[in-house]
């Protein structure tokens, strides 16, 4: 399953209740202020770096430009994708969730 | 909408506003103000000057305060008057310049 | 006729600035208070820290890059900007990463800020 996540990691819990039931192999895309979370160094980079070893966890390139973050470290195991590997992403996994 | 300007075809909003500040330049400057019966001298083009590059660095208008301050710096005090910007764009030096300058239509209070 | 009487603004900024409409509602307001040359400081907290992160490029998402108004806060006299201390770490922003010089203080300063105006506004 791919999960979509597109809240900040600091305002709601949203990436804490989708990482801690999300299926090891399962995929992780975040975006819009959901990629706030993947940018190293930040208070909730072991989680996600923790998350990252057991399913693939992407963000959005495109939101990330947005937000000044074009050229910030990842936390390690998170990689960036575009408009076009978010596509591939959908196809490639059988079922989306969209957490809100 | 759309304006045409020199055998160019650009884009505005319902009032004339650009939609794209990259389709300005100075013909389309000067052809807004002729449709407004206003022959453009270097008067207004500092004014339009000026509007472009605050525009540029803050993606903002700015407000008619900091216009004639800014004006009253460079071309001397007696022109840095909100009443002589009104001689030069007699519908507001807001509403009328920005459009000559390509920018929006300002949204905030100016 | 009597002055009007002058109530210090705290201009409080607690919202990501592309996830909602909410911060660039925030610095309309404020440009709005500031035209009216109300006296009015600026304090940017939780997420609300992001709006001052430089090299912002909303356009490649379709959206304006209001955050470059901020600076022009200057030209008001608009010159107490604050970040609070705590809310940069916990996003791993440094000084170095933000559009503008700020003031960064901690929230037992800001506390004490809130304390010292008439007005807050939370946006």
């Amino acid at each position: 399953m791919l999960h979509l996540v597109n809240r900040s990691p600091f305002e709601e819990r949203t990436i804490d209740a989708c990482l801690r039931v999300a299926a090891p192999g399962s995929a992780v895309l975040l975006y819009e202020d959901g990629v706030y979370a993947g940018v190293r160094g930040t208070g909730v980079a072991g989680r996600l770096e923790a998350a990252a070893r057991e399913m693939r966890v992407c963000v959005l390139e495109e939101d990330l430009a947005a937000r000044g973050l074009q050229d910030a470290a990842l936390v390690p195991g998170v990689h960036r994708v575009d408009y076009d590997g978010f596509v591939e992403l959908a196809i490639e996994y059988d079922s989306v969730t969209t957490w809100r | 909408m759309t304006l045409t300007v020199e055998g160019r075809v650009l884009e505005t909003d319902p009032e004339g506003y650009l939609r794209r500040l990259e389709d300005w330049d100075e013909d389309v400057a000067r052809a807004m103000a002729r449709a407004d019966d206003i022959e453009l001298d270097e008067n207004h083009w500092e004014v339009l000057q000026f509007l472009k590059e605050y525009y540029e660095q803050y993606q903002l208008a700015p407000p008619v305060r900091v216009l004639t301050r800014a004006i009253a710096k460079r071309l001397g005090r007696d022109k840095g008057s909100s009443r002589y910007l009104y001689r030069l764009f007699p519908d507001g030096p807001a509403k009328q310049a920005c459009r000559y300058a390509g920018l929006p239509k300002p949204t905030n209070c100016i | 006729m009597a002055t009007p009487a002058r109530k210090r603004f705290l201009w409080m900024s607690r919202r990501a600035p592309h996830g909602s409409v909410q911060a660039q509602e925030g610095l309309d307001a404020l440009l709005m208070a500031v035209a009216f040359e109300q006296p009015v400081s600026v304090v940017f907290l939780d997420d609300g820290v992001y709006q001052l992160k430089r090299d912002q490029d909303p356009a490649r998402i379709g959206r304006k890059n209001f955050c470059a108004g901020f600076p022009s806060l200057g030209i008001y006299d608009v010159h107490d900007i604050y970040a609070e201390r705590e809310s940069l770490a916990l996003r791993g922003l440094r000084e170095e990463d933000l559009l503008m010089p700020v003031r960064v203080v901690d929230s037992a300063a800001l506390g004490a800020l809130m304390e010292a105006h008439d007005v807050v506004m939370s946006f």
